[in-house]
This record gives C-alpha cells, structure tokens and sequence, in this order.
C-alpha cells in the first residue's frame, strides 16, 4: 500500500482526510491502536468516525462501546456532523451503553470477562471488523488498583488480538497525573500503534493537534499535524507530500490594471501567488477587485475570501471606483465569502478553505486580507495555515491573490516575518507617500519570480472609472505625486506652450524679414525699371540734341553761306554723343 | 428461562429481588458469589430471589441488561435499582445498598 512498511502489514483506512495520509494507509489492521488525549481533544468523534466511514464506504461493521458519555448523547453529537447514525444503526453500527450509573456501588475488584464474551458473540453475529472502546480510563479508575488495570488492559489487547477486529481503544491523558501517566506507559508498551490528540488554547484561540508517536511495523509522518473538528467531522491537516510537484504554467493573467499588466511584462503567472501589502487604505481590496473582474470577464470562476468585511459592503465599495462585481455574483461566476477571523482557528479557516476550494473549483481566488489568520490564535498556527492554503491551491492551478494589512513604517519586515513573502511569486507593495501636506498611494513590485517587471514607482490612481497607474516623476530624489505630479505636469505643459509660442513668434518675424526684403526688392525693381525709363529718355534727347545741333549749323550755314566752323557748340555736342548709353 | 415476573410480589413488604452477573468461573466471580451467600446467610429464602446470569452462558442477554463489568450484583426490587459492581467484599456497603441494614439488623 505504501512505502517503507513490514511485508503483509495491512491497514484500515480510516476514511480521516490527512490522517490515512500520516500513517500511509490506516489504522494496523486487525490490531490495536491506543487514541491517547487530553479531554475535548477529539478522541470520541475520532474513534466514532473511523466507524462511520468504514460503514458508509466499505459496508462494514462496528461497534461503539461507549463508556463515558451516553450513547444517546454520542448519536446526537454526531448527527452536527451530518452523519445518520441512526440509519446506520440498524444494521452496521451498534453501541453499547458501558457508562456506569452515578449510584453504582463499587465493592472490590472486578473484571472485562464477561463482557467480552458477550462482545465475541455480537462481533460474530454482525460480521464486525472495528470496535472502539471509548473512554476506557473511565471504568478502569474504578478498579483504584494499578496491577488489576494492567490486568485488564491485558486482557482487552488479547481478546482484541484474538478476534482479529481493528480496535480502537481511546482513553484521556492526564500529564499531571502519575497514575495515569503509568496506565499509559503499560498501554503504549502493548498496542501497535499510539495516536496523541491534544488540544490547547492559543491567544485564547482552541487549537488541536494530532500525533503519530508509534507504528509497529510502519512508517508514518512524525510530527504534530492540526487537527480541526469541522462540520463534516475531524480533519487532519497534513502539507501533502514533502516534495512539491506543481505543474508549472507560462500562461499569464491579467491583473485587471492595464499598465499593472504592462510593468509585469503580462500580468500575473496562472497558479501563482500574489502578495499585496500596504497599510490601511492603500487600495488593496481594490486590486484585489479589479483583478476578481478581469477574471470573471474572461469567463473564469473566482472566490473572494474576505474577513472581518462583509462582502456587500466590498462590492459596493468597489462600485464607487467603476469595479462592477455584483454581475459576476448574479452569473454564479463570483462566489464571495465572509468570514469571522476570531471564530476558529487558522487551521479550521484552512479546511473550510479547503473545501470550498473543492466544492467551487475557481480559478481566481482572493484572500483578504490573509494577515487576519495571525488573529486566530498562534502565529506558527497561521504561518502554516496560510502556506497550506497557497500551496494547496497551487496544487489545483488556482492563482491566489492575498492582501496582508501591513503597517508602514516597517512593512517589508513584518510581511517577511509571516513568511508569506517567502513563498509569493509576486509581491507588490502599496504605501502612502507624504509630501507637500496631501497623501497619494503609490506602488511598487517587490519582487515578481520569473519574468521581468518593472522597478519602477508608479502612483496607483483610483477614479470613478477604475484604477489606474501614473508616471511618477522624481525630482531631486524625491517622487512626485498627487498634486505635485499635476503641478509638475502643468508645469511641463506650460513650458511646451511656452517654447511653441516662442517658436510662433520667431516664424513670424522671419517671415515679417522675408516679406521686408521682398517688398524692398520690388521697390529697387521699379527703381531700375524708374532709371531705365529715365535712361531712354535721356537717350532720345540726346539723339534729338545732336540732329537738332547739326540741323542747325546746316541751318547756320546756309543762313551764313559759309562752310562749317568748329565751335564751342560742336564740341560739347560730340562729347555728349560719346556717352556710353547702358 | 428465570425473568423478573417471578418475583414474587409480597403483600407488606416487597421481597428483595437480586440478579447476579458472573462470567464462569473467573476468580472474581467466585468470590463474588461467596461473599453474596455469606451476606444472604441467615436470611429466610422467601425474603429474597437470587438469580445468577453467566455471561458465558447467555452472553447478549447480560449485555441487554446493561451489566458490562462482572461480576455485578443488581438489585431489582424493591425500587430504586442498585448496581453492585465488584467481588462484594465489603460487606458493609453491599448491605447498605440492598437496603438489608434498616432496622431489621443484619
């Protein structure tokens, strides 16, 4: 059946979720185990469970032998744990009232013989392969004689052993109690197999616990392992293999922030772990929201998990910043569950955790924040719940989203401290930044295992219309946000107004220049055009000056009768003509 | 098959009905038995019925009856019924359980 046991040992599954897992397959089958425990440690539903299930699911047969609480009473207990020990009383299950009356007088030694001849005769009757002796201590102290107990001690084992029926033999431990411790000591020695339950209080919080301290013939899982009574019955919380073995994926999902997605260069893995802290008021439960959404809008079932919030108030906070959730719950896509942090213990949150796991099969699933499980009594108590809650549900590819309240100043330390941090694959944290007398969130992505992300701060930015991530500038050391990042934008989009109208005004005079030059190269062309003019007609009149001149001294001459002289009127004429004309 | 019916029902005062509870011949059954006979001694036999069930004999009709230790001396009438378990050794508190020490000495 599993590793590392005697050949041909063979068990009794106990049907206890986690123990069979602890011992590799059961109780030692024909044999008898001793269920040590302090009182109200859940021996009794231990024991009676073992009946049940071997009842319900093998068809066999038990037998209750119930000597410190009524049988009536027992039958009742167990009806708060859905089991219909009536119907199963009819023919499979059947107790025996061995609690004495209070009135019993007690006169000398006495002895089991008789009774278990009667037990030999109804085990054979109905085929019985379990019995329980529930509450043993409680006949033997009657003995008051240490040597007689041992001697029915003895007794019990060998008719146990004889009749080859499992057995279970529960009996209260009392460690400040020597008799008892002695009683004990026998017992252990003789059986085959010893289970501790104990149970204690923890920041005022129940806590249970169960141990293996001896299996002959068998290996078995050593430690303490918690051990919660839930409305189904006992469960024992067990890490699951020590090796882990997940199915590792690539795919990625969306955060439900665009550029969330855009600085973890996709958005989440699937099946991993996301860790958002921050103090109060930082937005967490609004990731948280966003990202709910974005997976029922991909059609994916999710679970949110809130503590001490009720989930009509998260929803309708969340309207207030354009997350729509309530769709989702009307669709039976989004299962929202508050629970009570101080009710039970962080390994009770577990199992039910657990359960709800298995019965919704989400794929998204949101705890928030899981830093309320350390109120439930024992901080090693809740660092265990909460990895067994990661990684169960990595086990069943379901990426888990966790808030965890942190305060400020210290809050890298204290998200480490829960250890949380350790096995988150990624961590963001939200913090408020102070500065220029208003507070702003901003966020950063701790670490992201396996993919690149960005390191920068970005501001987180709520709004009607959803969440969203700014730029953060940094001047001087310093991020801006909040107001200064508008004043700093501002600022940037009044020096662009300012370079642009600069530029304008430059464009302008050039063409103001431009237009000048222009305009006087057309004054100096009409000037040319104005001289040319001229020019022609200084031309012509020079032409007319010279025919005009020798017209007259023609004129002269024949008025004279003479032949031309050379005068001062000719010369000047003749220089004139010489002119060069352009 | 000896039942309570056969309890002779006394007109004054009832008659002491007792059942005593044994597995064979164990040790403490044997004892029990004598310590019982030694108490009874002296007794007229219509003061009292004794009858003896042996667990090996009839052992489901013994558990019926609720007796899970033997030996155990039950006290079926007069009313209330009393449970003895044990070999019957002291005398004194077996006597006050009967009811045998009132008035009528022992």
């Amino acid at each position: 059946m599993s590793i590392g046991e005697a050949v041909g040992l063979r068990k009794s599954e106990t049907g206890i979720a986690g123990f069979d897992e602890i011992t590799h397959g059961g109780l030692p089958f024909g044999r008898t185990t001793l269920l040590i425990g302090s009182p109200g440690a859940g021996k009794t539903v231990f024991a009676l469970e073992t009946l049940v299930n071997a009842a319900r699911t093998g068809g066999e047969s038990g037998i209750f032998i119930a000597f410190e609480e009524n049988s009536r009473q027992i039958i009742e207990n167990a009806a708060t744990f859905g089991w219909d020990l009536a119907a199963l009383e009819r023919d499979q299950l059947f107790f025996l009232d061995a609690k004495l009356p209070a009135t019993v007088v007690n006169s000398g030694s006495f002895d089991l013989g008789g009774i278990l001849a009667a037990l030999t005769e109804k085990a054979a009757e109905m085929k019985c392969t379990r019995i329980v002796f529930d509450g043993i201590d409680v006949l033997l102290s009657l003995l008051n004689d240490p040597e007689a107990e041992r001697r029915e001690v003895f007794r019990l084992h060998e008719w146990l052993m004889e009749s080859g029926i499992t057995g279970i033999i529960t009996a209260k431990a009392d460690a400040s109690d020597p008799h008892s411790t002695e009683r004990y000591a026998f017992m252990q020695f003789m059986v085959d197999c010893v289970v501790i339950l104990q149970h204690r209080l923890a920041d005022r919080v129940s806590l249970r616990g169960l141990r293996v301290v001896k299996y002959r013939g068998s290996s078995f899982a050593e430690n303490e392992f918690p051990l919660i009574i839930s409305e189904h019955g006992i469960d024992v919380a067990t890490f699951g293999a020590a090796e882990m073995e997940h199915a590792v994926s690539n795919e990625r999902v969306a955060t439900g922030v665009a550029p969330l997605d855009t600085m973890l260069d996709g958005g989440y893995y699937r099946a991993s772990s996301v860790l958002v802290t921050g103090a109060p008021g930082t937005a967490k439960t609004t990731l948280a929201g966003s990202f709910v959404a974005a997976s029922c809008a991909r059609g994916e079932g999710a679970l949110y998990i809130s503590f001490d919030e009720a989930a009509d108030q998260i929803v309708r906070n969340l309207a207030s910043v354009g997350i729509a959730l309530q769709q989702y719950r009307d669709a039976g896509l989004l299962h929202m569950r508050s629970m009570r942090t101080e009710v039970m213990s962080a390994e009770a949150h577990f199992i039910r955790l657990k359960t709800l796991l298995r019965d919704l099969s989400p794929k998204c699933m949101v705890l928030d924040p899981i830093s309320a499980l350390s109120k439930t009594g024992g901080h090693v108590a809740a660092v265990h719940a909460s990895l067994r809650i990661l990684d169960y549900a990595k086990s069943k590819g379901i990426t888990v989203f966790c808030t965890s309240l942190v305060s400020e100043p210290d809050a890298l330390t204290e998200s480490t401290e829960t250890q949380i941090s350790t096995i988150a694959d990624t961590w963001i944290h939200l913090s408020y930044v102070a500065a220029g007398g208003e507070r702003n969130r901003a966020l950063t992505i701790v670490k992201s295992r396996g993919m690149k992300h960005s390191n920068q701060v970005r501001e987180l930015i709520l709004s009607a219309d959803g969440v969203t991530l700014a730029e953060v500038y940094s001047a001087g050391g310093e991020v801006l946000m909040g107001t200064a990042r508008w004043e700093k934008e501002e600022q940037v989009r009044a020096e662009q107004r300012r370079a642009e109208a600069a530029r304008e005004r430059a464009r302008r005079e050039l063409e103001l220049a431009e237009a000048e030059a222009a305009a006087r190269i057309a004054v100096l062309q009409r000037e040319v055009e104005a001289r040319r003019a001229e020019r022609a007609v200084v031309d012509v009149e020079a032409a007319e000056g010279t025919q005009r001149a020798g017209t007259t001294r023609h004129a002269i001459e024949q008025l004279r009768g003479g032949a031309p002289t050379g005068g001062g009127t000719t010369d000047s004429a003749s220089k004139r003509s010489g002119t060069p004309t352009g | 098959m000896p039942d309570q019916e056969r309890v002779p029902d006394a007109g004054g005062d009832p008659v002491l009905a007792l059942r005593l509870y044994v597995a064979g011949d164990a040790p403490n059954s044997c004892e029990a038995r004598s310590n019982l006979a030694a108490i009874l001694e002296g007794r007229s036999s219509d003061a009292y019925t004794l009858e003896e069930i042996d667990f090996l004999r009839e052992p489901l009709r013994a558990m019926r009856d609720g007796v899970i230790v033997t030996p155990t001396l039950v006290k079926v009438a007069p009313v209330p019924v009393r449970k003895i378990i044990g070999t019957l050794r002291e005398r004194a508190s077996v006597i006050a359980a009967l009811g045998l020490d009132g008035g009528k000495g022992v």
